[in-house]
């Protein structure tokens, strides 16, 4: 059977892959980006659009990292005001399990699924870092080994709310004057984490529950999104990183009772689109330079040293140091678990290319997923979701608001043609769009 | 006089959804409250409030007990209006300040400039069992936190300076780094380090409302730039603020007389302004719209009701000057 793709647009964020500094750049905060690029997704029909979360502004050996954008409004927000201007677009926020309460994150997704006509998903994420931690009251306490305990809890806790009215308490009896039936909403729950009770205020919304999805690439992480995500976004773009995910993945799914399709695996990739393919890959090439400048490139091989190489020039060879693993050089983003063989990997390839530093950067790091005519990147993608390497994907553009308008004119046609994406939107839910079972 | 509206359900009557011109559903999905705004706007009326509480309204089978998160609702409501004031109830007491300052600013952000809060607080025990973090507080208690949490709002608006971000392409520098400022602040029941992820609001400070139902929170009125009292207080002297008198309006019964009397009375007392509350969204707005602003119009109360800008600059307030400007970080 011919699998349906399933798209995503990512609003550019503040990693090196946002280009801030084309001519063609806008703002990263202004209303009109967002609405612009969500109007462009849904013009795609894409099933939905993803904002990421900042809680704690990125630091560089003390610092605030300048080189990249920095903040950005609050994802639920955003979300809500978007509802107000587009239709059938699904509308995702990452919003912190360690941070915020379940009957919170319950209350305000709810509320947003009740705006959009069923619209909304929750990106699960957890943070126990002390540096995310000072601006909160519950600061950095917790810890690694809990943060899914408690996300789970939450997540649980969550949809238990969501659950906790029937369909039938919500009468609406003018007439009778019966708004909602008595006890509608009760609820109470005793965990590790919580100890809640009360009522909540909000019946089912219309996907009765907003659509989960998962980042987290742990051991943990993947059987936390096996048990309870409807959606993963995953890193592993490339065809064959992407098949042993994927199966990896789906093949954790009967011991939750679950079939393989009610979990979409959708790998968060960067397109380059041009007329034709070598025009693509020139393109692609002027990207990655934009993307990485020297102290930029210093900053990124900094975060793999764990070490300060600020005496570094980044036109020059690659650091003589071995790395330092657990370093707190740079704060606010995910380090290296083990930087041995990705340092040992790029001196081979420096050496035997004769590259610098930044050229080692351009060329290790930030290579498109996708380049080439659109007839190529249609195909690629096509191929990479039937040969199961993925559902479909999230595409980062690298210019806020217009780095999708190529895409969705040029790539998401021939898709259409091929009869492997929507013309349309079929349902007016998120999750109906998604093929998920409500 | 200042003018503003109360959104509450279907009005502040509880009959009120129960009427034949109102689609109940029409709560849930905000298209009620979006209408009550679409039309107030176009009276001139200058700002909206949204009544909200951390925990479910009240388990009463004849009532709305139903009330969707009134920050989510203002913000929908943002892109469909272009001129009225939006100020979500937002409680202070349970929610991180961090998570509360970013959405106003981020309210602020998406209304270009129309951002505000009614700051309140959750002294209840309902509330406390719904997050099970902490025991209920006294009303002295948590107002007292109240006032932090607006003291660190302001400081983290302020956080980040106006012209921060200056993608000056040439030193690859994004932000100027010195123009981001940590606020490390530090109260008796939280700290925070900052700066905010959310770069500074366009009026520099969303306007920060109290409505003022207990003697604790006259004292956080201090710090508010609005103030909403109930109908029956006398008017304070003391406070440096913007002073409305909450009045309930049902003017599809009553007529419109009888308010413009009241309200030309409270212009009289000194008050700035009046904040009304509709028995009936659907009944008493369209009156309030179209024969009351008007009333108030031609006795020269009220102004045009096509001005725009900035619900600071609507509202007669300066934009605030950044603490931090020009300060070591």
């Amino acid at each position: 059977m011919t699998k349906q793709i399933h798209l995503a647009a990512h609003f550019p964020g503040v990693n090196n892959t946002t280009v801030w500094s084309d001519p063609q750049a806008g703002s990263q905060i202004d209303f009109s980006s967002f609405r612009y690029l969500a109007e462009t997704a849904e013009r795609g029909t894409f099933d939905f659009f993803f904002l990421a979360e900042g809680l704690r502004l990125r630091e560089v050996k003390g610092k605030i990292h300048d080189l990249d954008v920095v903040g950005r409004p609050e994802s639920l927000t955003v979300l809500s005001a978007l509802a107000a201007v587009t239709t059938h677009l699904g509308l995702a926020a990452t919003v912190n399990s360690t941070f915020n309460e379940p009957y919170e994150l319950a209350k305000r997704l709810s509320t947003l699924d009740h705006l959009s006509g069923g619209r909304a998903a929750w990106n699960v994420v957890t943070s126990w870092d002390a540096f995310t931690g000072e601006n909160f009251r519950r600061g950095g306490y917790l810890d690694k080994a809990d943060r899914y305990v408690r996300a789970q809890e939450s997540l649980r806790i969550v949809r238990k709310l969501w659950n906790s009215w029937s369909e039938d308490q919500l009468v609406l009896d003018q007439a009778a004057g019966a708004f909602a039936r008595e006890g509608a909403g009760a609820f109470a729950d005793e965990g590790a984490h919580f100890d809640i009770r009360g009522r909540f205020g909000l019946p089912p919304s219309p996907q009765g529950r907003p659509v989960i999805i998962q980042a987290g690439d742990s051991e943990q992480g993947r059987e936390f999104a096996a048990s309870d995500a409807d959606v993963i976004f995953s890193r592993h773009g490339t065809f064959e990183a992407g098949k042993t995910f994927y199966k990896d993945v789906k093949s954790r799914l009967s011991k939750y009772g679950r079939s393989e399709d009610s979990l979409k695996i959708m790998p968060a990739v960067t397109v380059v689109v041009a007329d034709t393919d070598d025009e693509a890959i020139d393109k692609a090439a002027h990207i990655r330079e934009q993307q990485v400048s020297g102290p930029t490139a210093l900053v990124l091989a900094e975060l793999l040293w764990g070490r300060d190489l600020s005496a570094y020039d980044p036109d020059g060879p690659l650091p003589a140091e071995d790395p330092v693993v657990g370093s707190s050089v740079t704060q606010g983003r995910v380090g290296y678990n083990d930087p041995f063989p990705i340092v040992a990997e790029w001196r081979a390839q420096a050496e035997a290319h004769g590259w610098s530093l930044r050229q080692t950067v351009i060329n290790q790091q930030n290579r498109q997923t996708f380049i080439g005519s659109p007839a190529t990147v249609a195909e690629a993608i096509n191929h990479h979701v039937q040969e199961d390497a993925a559902d479909g994907f999230v595409l980062v553009p690298h210019l806020t608001p217009s780095g999708l308008d190529d895409f969705v004119d040029r790539v998401v046609p021939l898709l259409r043609e091929r009869g492997v994406f929507r013309d349309e939107y079929a349902g007016t839910t998120l999750r109906s769009n998604l093929g998920l079972q409500v | 006089m200042i003018v503003g509206l109360e959104i509450d359900g279907a009005g502040t009557d509880p009959a009120a959804w129960r009427g034949a011109e109102v689609d109940p559903r029409a709560i849930l999905t905000g298209e009620l409250a979006l209408r009550a705004v679409q039309r107030a706007e176009a009276a001139g009326i200058d700002f909206v409030t949204f009544v909200d509480a951390l925990e479910a309204p009240d388990d009463v089978p004849d009532r709305v007990s139903v009330r969707l998160d009134a920050l989510g609702l203002a913000a929908r409501i943002a892109p469909l209006t272009e001129r009225i004031g939006l100020l979500p109830t937002i409680t202070v007491t349970h929610t991180e300040p961090f998570h509360v300052q970013a959405s106003v600013a981020t309210l602020d952000h998406v209304s270009g400039g129309r951002g505000g809060w009614v700051a309140d607080v959750s002294s209840s025990a309902a509330a406390a069992a719904v997050i099970g973090r902490r025991e209920p507080a006294p009303a002295a208690d948590t107002w007292r936190e109240a006032r932090y949490v607006v003291d660190v709002s302001r400081r983290l608006w302020d956080s980040w300076e106006d012209d921060a971000i200056i993608r000056d392409a040439s030193t690859g520098r994004y932000v100027d780094r010195e123009r981001l400022h940590y606020v490390t602040f530090t109260s008796p029941t939280f700290s925070i380090k900052g700066p905010s992820i959310v770069p500074r609001p366009p009026q520099g400070h969303p306007v920060t409302a109290v409505r003022v139902n207990t003697p604790e929170a006259l004292e956080a009125a201090a710090d508010a730039e609005l103030v909403l009292l109930p109908d029956s207080s006398d008017l304070p002297t003391q406070l440096n603020a913007l002073v409305l008198v909450s009045v309930d309006a049902r003017p599809h019964l009553d007529g419109v007389d009888r308010l413009v009397e009241r309200i030309e009375g409270l212009a009289a007392a000194g008050a700035d302004g009046v904040h009304l509350r509709p028995a009936s969204l659907e009944l008493d707005v369209p009156v309030i719209a179209d024969e009351l602003l008007p009333r108030l119009r031609e006795r020269g109360l009220v102004g045009a009701a096509d001005r725009g800008g900035s619900l600071r600059g609507r509202l007669g307030l300066g934009r605030p000057a950044n603490r931090y400007a020009g300060s070591e970080r």
